[in-house]
Formats: C-alpha cells, sequence, structure tokens
C-alpha cells in the first residue's frame, strides 16, 4: 500500500488523496483503440483509473504497428482490443482491464444500455452518426463522455455532458481573500492593537502588511468621506502615503504593501460568476438536487444574511514578511471567521436538507467546509448536446471565427471533419485514403464542405483550397504524435471530469499541427 | 513473404500519406516521395536528452515517427515515484538506469529502430559526441541542464564574414517542459530563433527564503523544513554530508521541522511536503508529458522532412483552467553570448595559453571559472579529468597562436564553470579570437565584438 502511495506520489500533489479516491472508483469505456484511444487510456492506465474496458472489433494489421505502441509483431492478425488490453495491463496490475472484441458502431446500435455502467465513455475515431447517438446514450444515462478524434494534422476533443460541478476548481491565479476594505471586528480589534508608529526598528519592520494596509485603508477613507483611492492619481497618492511611513530602506513589509496595495481596492460582494450560480433555477432545491446545488442554495441564503453579501471568508493568507508572532496570530483571526461563516452555511445546509426531505446529515462536514473555502471559485460547466451544436450552433461565433484571421484554419478543419465522415457515408472511404483519383475527390470534399457551410446558415462562405488540399493529402491518416496529443488531451479532460478538480475546457478544441496555432471554438 | 520493403511501406501506411504526397502548407525544402521516408530512416540521427516523463514519450514518439537511429542519455536510476508516468518502467526495473531501461523497451516493440543508451551526466560527453546529431531533444526538468545543451548545440554554429549564420551548421533543438497541467514545447533553430539562453528570462530563478526569515521569523511549514534542511543539519551533523535520497536523512528532517513548527505554533508539516520542499518536487503527470512530447517529436520530424510548416517558435499549453494553447514569437538577442558569433578577442600571436586562460577567466562578458580549451574539436587544455589534465599541462606555456596552427583568426571554446544564483554551473562559450597584425586583408569587422 505504502508504494502505491509512493507510486502516485507525484500526482497526488496536484489533485490530493480525494482526487486519487475518485480515480480508483471510476470505469472507463473506451471506444476504438487506435493510438489516439490507447495513449489516451495509457495515461490514465497509469494514473491509477479503477477500470477500463476496451471495444474495438478490429483485427491488428501491419499499419496500426507503425504508429500504435501497445501493438507489436506479434499482435498481428489478433483483436487489437485484447492486444492493446493486455499491454495496458502490464502498465499497471492494480487497474482492472477488460475489452470486449466488437464494433463500437455496432454496440452503439444494438446494446445502448451496455454504457449505463460506467464513469465515462472516450469515444475516439467515431464517425457523425454513431457520435450523435452515443451522446444521446450517455447523457439519458448520465454517463460523461469525451469525443477524441485525430486525422492528419489535425484533431478534435469535445466534452459532452450535461452539467458538471466543481467545487475544487483550483485556479492558478485567483485574489487572495483578506477583506482588507471591509474588515469583521475581531481583525479590526488585531489592527488596533498594533502600532504603525512604533519606535522599535525591529517591531515596525515586522508588522504584516495587511495590518498595515487596513489601518492606512481606514486612515484614508476617513480623511476622504468615507471612500478609498479610486482614481489612478489617488492610488499613486495612496502609495506615496504607505513609502511615507518607511523608517528604514530595508522595510520589507512595507515594499509588499505597497505592491499589494491595489487589494484594498477590491471591489466588495460577491463575482459575476458567483452571482450567476446562486441565482440559477438550480439553486431552488427539492429532494432530488444534488449535494452541489443544497450547498449553493445554502450558500445563497448565507450571503444574503449573515455574510452581509460576501461569500464565506477563504481563511487562508499569504505569507508575507512579519515576526511569526503577528503572523500566527493573524493567521488565527482569518481561520476563527472562516470557521464562523462555516458553521452558518452548515446550519443552512442541515435545515434546507430537512426541508426538502432528505437526511440532514447526508452531506459532510468535511464537503461542505471544503464547500465553504472555495465558495468564490465554484465553476458550473455545462455541454450543449453534439447534435444541437450540429443543427444550430451559434451563428454569430461562427461567422465571427470564419472571418478571423486567427481561427481560420481551426474552423476550417471543424467543417472539414465533419465534411470527410459525410465523404466516408458517400463513398465508404475517406477522401484521399487511396492514391490516385485526388481531383475528384478534392472537388468532391470541397462540394461537401460547402454543403456544410451552407446547412449552417453561412451561405456563400467557404474553405481555402490549400487547406481543402491538405485534408486530402492525410487520407485519413492517425499519425502518432498527434495522436499522442490528442489522446493526452482527452485524458487530462478526463481526469479533471472525475476528480471534480479544476476547470475542464469548454467548447470544441481543434489541433492545429501545422503551426501549432489551435483553437477552442465555442458553438 | 520476407520483403522488407513491402513489410516497411505497409507499416508507414499513415505517416506515408504525409511523406509521399505533396501540398500547399508545407515548409519550401519539403520533396515528398519513398526517398524521404528512407532518408529520414538511414540519415537523421537524433539525440533524446533526458529518459524521463518526457524523454521515454520522446523515444516512444520519434521511434513512430520514421526515425531510427536514435540515441538518449540520462544519469538518473529508476524510482517507484517515476511510474504513475515514465510509461517504459515497471516496478521490478526500480534501480536501473533509466536511458537503458527506455532504449531496450522502445527497441522491443518498435522493430527497426536502434536506440543507443547513455547513462551518464551530459557534461561527462566530449562537446564532439553532440556534433554527431541532426537534431536534439531535450526532456529535461532542470534550467542548468537545459542551458548547457544549449550551449553546446550553440556552439557548433558558425557565422560567414558577414556575421550571417551558416546553415549547415545549424543544430536544431526541440525543448518541451511541464509542470502538473502546464507545460511548454518550443524548436530552437541556432542563429535563426532565440536560443535557450536569449530568452532565459522565461525561467525565473527559484525564490529562495532569506536565511534570517528562517533562522529568527519562521511563519510557514516550509520555512520550518527549510530550517531543519539548511540550518539545524549542518549545526547537529557536523561534516556529514545531507543525502535527499536517504529516508533516514528526509526522516530527521522532518521530525526537526515538526519540532520546529510546535514551537512556534506553525501548522502543516508533513512528510509528503518535508520531501517536497527539501527536494523542490514538481508534480508531474503522464497526460501533459504526453502531450508535450509529442508536440516536440512532430516539429523533429517536420524539421527532418519539411512535411509541414513549424512552430515558430514557442508553444504553451495549459490545462489548469479549461484549455488554453498560445504560440509565441520570441526573438533572438542578438548579442547573445551563447548563440551570437561569439566574443571578440583581439590578441597577439605572444600571447601563451596560460596567460590567455587568464585574460579569458577575467573578461567582464564570461566572467567564468576553471577553464577548459579547446580549438576544433582538440583539446589545449582541459582541467579534467586529471589524465587529460596532465597530457595538456605542457601547452600552458606555448604561444596560443602556435596551438592554432598558427590560424590568424578562429573560434574557440571554452567549458568552465559559471556563478548563477549562488550556484556553480558548468558552461560552454564560444570565442573568436583575431591575432593582430597577421592577416591584414580579411580583417574582421570589431564592432559589437569585444
Amino acid at each position: 500500500m505504502a508504494e502505491t502511495k509512493t507510486k502516485y506520489d507525484r500526482q497526488i500533489r496536484i489533485w490530493g488523496e480525494q482526487g486519487q479516491t475518485a480515480l480508483e472508483k471510476a470505469s472507463i469505456c473506451l471506444l476504438n483503440c487506435g493510438p489516439t484511444g490507447s495513449e489516451a487510456l495509457k495515461n490514465l492506465v497509469l494514473g491509477g483509473v479503477g477500470s477500463i474496458t476496451i471495444i474495438d472489433g478490429s483485427k491488428v494489421e501491419e499499419g496500426d504497428l507503425g504508429n500504435n505502441f501497445m501493438v507489436d509483431e506479434s499482435s498481428i492478425g489478433q483483436s487489437k482490443a485484447k492486444c492493446v488490453c493486455a499491454f495496458l495491463q502490464e502498465l499497471n496490475d492494480a487497474v482492472k482491464a477488460k475489452f470486449v472484441e466488437e464494433s463500437p458502431e455496432a454496440l452503439i446500435e444494438m446494446n445502448p444500455s451496455f454504457f449505463s455502467q460506467f464513469t465515462l465513455v472516450i469515444a475516439t475515431q467515431l464517425k457523425e452518426p454513431s457520435m450523435l447517438k452515443l451522446d444521446k446514450i450517455c447523457r439519458q444515462a448520465d454517463v460523461m463522455l469525451v469525443v477524441a478524434r485525430s486525422y492528419g494534422l489535425t484533431g478534435l476533443v469535445r466534452i459532452s455532458l450535461k452539467e458538471h460541478t466543481v467545487i475544487e476548481s483550483k485556479p492558478d491565479h485567483f485574489l487572495d481573500d483578506l477583506r482588507l476594505n471591509n474588515p469583521w471586528p475581531e481583525l479590526k480589534r488585531f489592527a488596533e492593537s498594533i502600532d504603525l508608529s512604533t519606535t522599535d526598528p525591529v517591531v515596525h519592520k515586522h508588522i504584516p502588511y495587511v495590518i498595515i494596509l487596513v489601518k492606512m485603508a481606514e486612515e484614508w477613507a476617513n480623511a476622504h468621506n468615507g471612500s478609498l483611492p479610486s482614481t489612478r492619481e489617488e492610488k499613486r497618492e495612496f502609495k506615496d502615503l504607505l513609502k511615507s511611513k518607511k523608517i528604514a530602506l530595508d522595510e520589507d513589509n512595507y515594499k509588499e504593501a505597497i505592491d499589494a496595495s491595489f487589494k484594498i481596492s477590491a471591489s466588495r460582494g460577491i463575482s459575476s460568476n458567483l452571482r450567476k450560480i446562486i441565482d440559477d433555477s438550480s439553486a431552488e432545491v427539492d429532494s432530488a438536487s444534488s449535494d452541489f446545488w443544497v450547498m449553493v442554495a445554502a450558500l445563497k441564503e448565507f450571503i444574503l444574511n449573515e455574510g452581509d453579501g460576501e461569500a464565506p471568508l477563504e481563511g487562508a493568507i499569504p505569507d508575507m514578511t512579519s515576526s511569526t508572532e503577528f503572523y500566527v496570530n493573524l493567521q488565527k483571526i482569518y481561520q476563527a471567521k472562516a470557521e464562523e461563516d462555516f458553521l452558518a452555511v452548515e446550519r443552512r445546509v442541515r435545515d434546507i436538507l430537512k426541508r426538502v426531505g432528505r437526511d440532514p446529515a447526508s452531506i459532510s462536514k468535511g464537503n461542505i467546509k471544503s464547500f465553504c473555502r472555495n465558495a468564490r471559485k465554484l465553476m458550473v460547466c455545462r455541454y450543449r448536446s453534439i447534435e444541437d451544436e450540429f443543427n444550430s450552433p451559434t451563428l454569430s461565433e461562427l461567422q465571427k471565427y470564419l472571418t478571423d484571421e486567427d481561427y481560420s484554419i481551426a474552423v476550417g478543419f471543424y467543417i472539414l471533419l465533419r465534411a470527410v465522415d459525410r465523404f466516408a457515408t458517400n463513398y465508404n472511404r475517406f477522401p484521399g485514403l487511396f492514391d490516385g483519383a485526388v481531383d475528384e475527390d478534392i472537388s468532391r470534399l470541397k462540394t461537401i464542405a460547402v454543403g456544410i457551410l451552407s446547412d449552417l446558415g453561412c451561405n456563400g462562405s467557404t474553405l481555402t483550397d490549400d487547406l481543402i488540399n491538405e485534408m486530402h493529402r492525410f487520407g485519413g491518416a492517425e499519425l502518432h504524435t498527434v495522436a499522442a496529443v490528442i489522446g493526452g488531451i482527452a485524458s487530462q479532460e478526463v481526469i479533471k471530469l472525475i476528480t471534480k478538480q479544476f476547470i475542464p475546457m469548454s467548447g470544441t478544441f481543434i489541433f492545429n499541427a501545422i503551426d501549432h496555432k489551435s483553437q477552442l471554438l465555442g458553438l | 513473404m520476407a520483403n522488407p520493403d513491402f513489410e516497411s511501406n505497409a507499416r508507414w501506411r499513415d505517416l506515408d500519406k504525409l511523406l509521399l504526397r505533396p501540398g500547399n502548407l508545407v515548409n519550401e525544402n519539403f520533396e515528398p516521395g519513398p526517398q524521404l521516408r528512407s532518408d529520414l530512416q538511414e540519415y537523421a540521427r537524433v539525440l533524446v536528452v533526458g529518459a524521463g516523463g518526457l524523454g521515454c514519450e520522446l523515444l516512444k514518439d520519434f521511434a513512430l515517427s520514421g526515425f531510427r537511429n536514435l540515441e538518449v542519455i540520462d544519469m538518473d536510476r529508476i524510482e517507484v515515484t517515476n511510474l504513475n508516468r515514465q510509461f517504459l518502467f515497471r516496478l521490478q526495473d526500480v534501480g536501473r538506469p533509466k536511458a537503458e531501461v527506455a532504449a531496450q523497451r522502445v527497441m522491443e516493440r518498435v522493430s527497426g529502430v536502434n536506440i543507443v543508451p547513455h547513462f551518464c551526466r551530459i557534461e561527462d560527453k566530449e562537446v564532439e559526441f553532440y556534433n554527431d546529431f541532426n537534431i536534439i531533444a531535450l526532456g529535461l526538468d532542470s534550467i542548468e541542464a537545459r542551458s548547457y545543451i544549449n550551449a553546446v548545440a550553440c556552439s557548433f554554429l558558425e557565422y560567414d564574414s558577414e556575421d550571417n549564420p551558416i546553415q549547415e551548421t545549424m543544430k536544431p533543438m526541440v525543448d518541451g517542459g511541464t509542470e502538473g497541467f502546464k507545460g511548454h514545447a518550443r524548436v530552437i533553430m541556432p542563429g535563426v530563433t532565440p536560443c535557450f539562453e536569449c530568452t532565459i528570462w522565461l525561467f525565473p530563478p527559484q525564490v529562495k527564503f532569506p536565511l534570517c526569515t528562517l533562522a529568527e521569523t519562521p511563519r510557514t511549514a516550509a520555512h520550518c523544513i527549510e530550517y531543519a534542511h539548511l540550518i539545524k543539519w549542518d549545526e547537529v551533523n557536523s561534516g556529514k554530508a545531507f543525502d535527499a535520497d536517504d529516508p533516514e536523512h528526509m526522516q530527521w528532517i522532518y521530525s526537526e521541522a515538526t519540532k520546529r513548527a510546535e514551537l512556534f505554533g506553525i501548522p502543516g508539516v508533513t512528510y509528503s511536503l518535508t520531501q517536497g520542499v527539501v527536494k523542490n518536487i514538481i508534480p508531474a503527470i503522464a497526460s501533459t508529458n504526453a502531450i508535450i512530447s509529442a508536440a516536440c517529436a512532430l516539429e523533429a520530424l517536420k524539421l527532418a522532412t519539411g512535411c509541414s510548416k513549424t512552430l515558430s517558435n514557442y508553444l504553451t499549453y495549459n490545462g489548469l483552467e479549461g484549455l488554453h494553447t498560445k504560440v509565441t514569437e520570441f526573438f533572438k538577442d542578438k548579442d547573445c553570448l551563447v548563440c551570437g558569433p561569439g566574443v571578440l578577442l583581439e590578441l597577439d600571436t605572444s600571447i601563451t595559453l596560460q596567460k590567455f586562460i587568464e585574460l579569458v577567466e577575467e573578461h567582464p562578458k564570461l566572467l567564468l571559472a576553471k577553464a577548459s580549451v579547446t580549438h576544433r574539436g582538440k583539446n589545449l587544455y582541459m582541467q579534467a579529468p586529471p589524465v587529460l589534465e596532465e597530457m595538456t599541462r605542457s601547452n600552458l606555456n606555448l604561444p596560443l597562436y602556435d596551438l592554432m596552427d598558427k590560424t590568424p583568426k578562429d573560434v574557440i571554446h571554452i567549458t568552465g564553470m559559471v556563478s548563477k544564483n549562488d550556484k556553480k554551473t558548468s558552461c560552454l562559450r564560444k570565442l573568436r579570437v583575431v591575432f593582430k597584425g597577421v592577416d591584414v586583408v580579411t580583417e574582421m569587422d570589431t564592432a559589437g565584438g569585444a
């Protein structure tokens, strides 16, 4: 067991024990185990996902040896699903690895209920008609779907599910929750107990900048009819005021206060993102509501009542120049306030649970605490069904992409990836699969692409011949490096979805391996 | 049945679409055809530097992109913590050299590919070793190692009399790096794109805690850990070197840090954090390594074949909040000491090698210590190993001009140590040496030189 923990050490540092447990409980289904699917699964097996089930009906051909590391000479003629499964099992014996030798298309057609046993389905190299059907099946069964496709020097990744809620979004840069311009009584009192004009130079250079700013913001407000620095001129003046309080050159705490002085102008109240979440109709909860939305409902009540317009205090402070004593005391004051806020939210959560007829203890203290700590960073991601997007894409966006130079290649590939599927439906093969008949294939592909554009309401729009030629040149090739990128991205998104941490991608990611100017298309 | 040509054609079914067919969105030197693939297989020689998270992926990616002549260099042995991402290694491989196991695993699975492993430090190889490759792929996790390889690759770059880089001497590199859900991939074409040193500011030095904070005003768990690691260890274990890989040492640091944290009322010291702080552990996952390595390998394939445009020149990937990718075109620093034409020194023909070395070590732009001197692959003076030092010591009293076979002007390579952020690292510098009064006809333009 200790070895397992050591093995996963480098990733547990990212998503914690909780995230790791979520991974170990997840069951993943992979459709098609070419290089794209195999690479996606490889990354998840290494990370210790609970179980994998590979669906692929094909036999290994020699061509597979040139792009898929999971098969070798001895695999030729055997079931691809079986060979890939055996190799992946070798990577991590803690993972339950299974395979089904059947074509994904047939399974989608004949046995839709098969998919409801999984946490998440990764569908790779699936053509449009099957993909649309699978999306419906997964949505109905509440199974998450990640679609991944590699095609020559392009490819796409798309998440499809109704709703994904994130408590621990763990953004890289987020303004600290310090309440410098709105201190609660305990923080105010602590600040008052510290004298900025102390003549002891050692004490003076160890007053934490949080205290300096709380006090100076108050001083400023008193001299300015209660308002804080807002114009550029006032902000400069405020910085000068801070500078004037220095009594020695090497006072890092004052340097930090000047650098952080913008934080006193942090707007009060909650962000527009959080406003949207508490105003969402899902926040009107009933017995069928998820824990997340029950907690949002409690949060909403808190903000309107105890919170006085603010979310629960996060309770953490950044490291800053300070004496140990000042810092530890300051930390305790922030933690105490966070605890108080948490208790208020918890009471409300229990009340709401009772009100909707659920067991009041059914949401753990730990979860409510984590929710409160992350209240300002909550995320709700919703994804349109793929069919919706294909039938009625956001036209204004589509038109913008078509005319924006930065997007033209990406949106071109988006259309062409659909066009090659229609081509395949019509002619039973991808354009350019074989050598010869080049001009005919290209003109057919172009006609189809233009047709798709006009179906979408973009009459008169067209794609460059260079790009259409390029798509034809690809001939449906699945290049290993492109597959490793697409599979890698798909597995990274899967990890975010399963651990319910970090923010999964939105829209459709179109990979542009020509110059790497890939784009996310929000259609 | 056993027709090797036929076999390899079938195997490269997908890759051949790219290499055999003409296109419009390709490099200007692209010449599609079966010859291109066989040239790639026969002549392209790639060195993968590092056999860790990126290196394992890179080897696989190159082997499945038609490259056949690969070498890999890594000084590390396999550890249990590698297994969550370094997919060529198994539990039973722990303790074995990474380069050797990685090479063996890829060769077992991809027939036709040949991978030569080098289980050693990158500085252990002669500079000329690196000149043998067409492309160098970097899968490293340290700035120092990147900086060193970059300097080596740039040292091969020569400039013509008008200070334009000479194409044939360019040693292209692809470089990848990851941290958690984030990473970068870049293409370095010395003399054309910025080299690693031109954009060194992209890698800010690691923030260190001031010693007085550790000693007097600790506030965080990390401060307590670093106190135990940097101050207490030496106080108590006088003379005994701290070894981060020794679990007993780490346990000692942990318990000292815990005591200190309790003393000051600071929460948060754990064994895991202790390891993280002391070893400066960068979190790493399989998916990001796979993405970044594949992007690098694809760029290397483009460099070798011209089958598509190239990344120009720096790609960042961030999967933390949604998915963001960005390509930035950085520009080279024309005064770069590493990829530029080199510091120009005008010398008297009488100057001895000894005097020359002193001159170099005192030069304000170079500031290096323990200089060893090479001219056109010939060791003029080597500080180490002792055997070479002894062999070359007698050169010290000879005129440099004579040692350079009376070449009026030429490039000299210096290896030595530089101090950067209180850390000594190996470095390689290129100098242009001109002897006064020897060849007035082709006198070099000294503007912008030393």
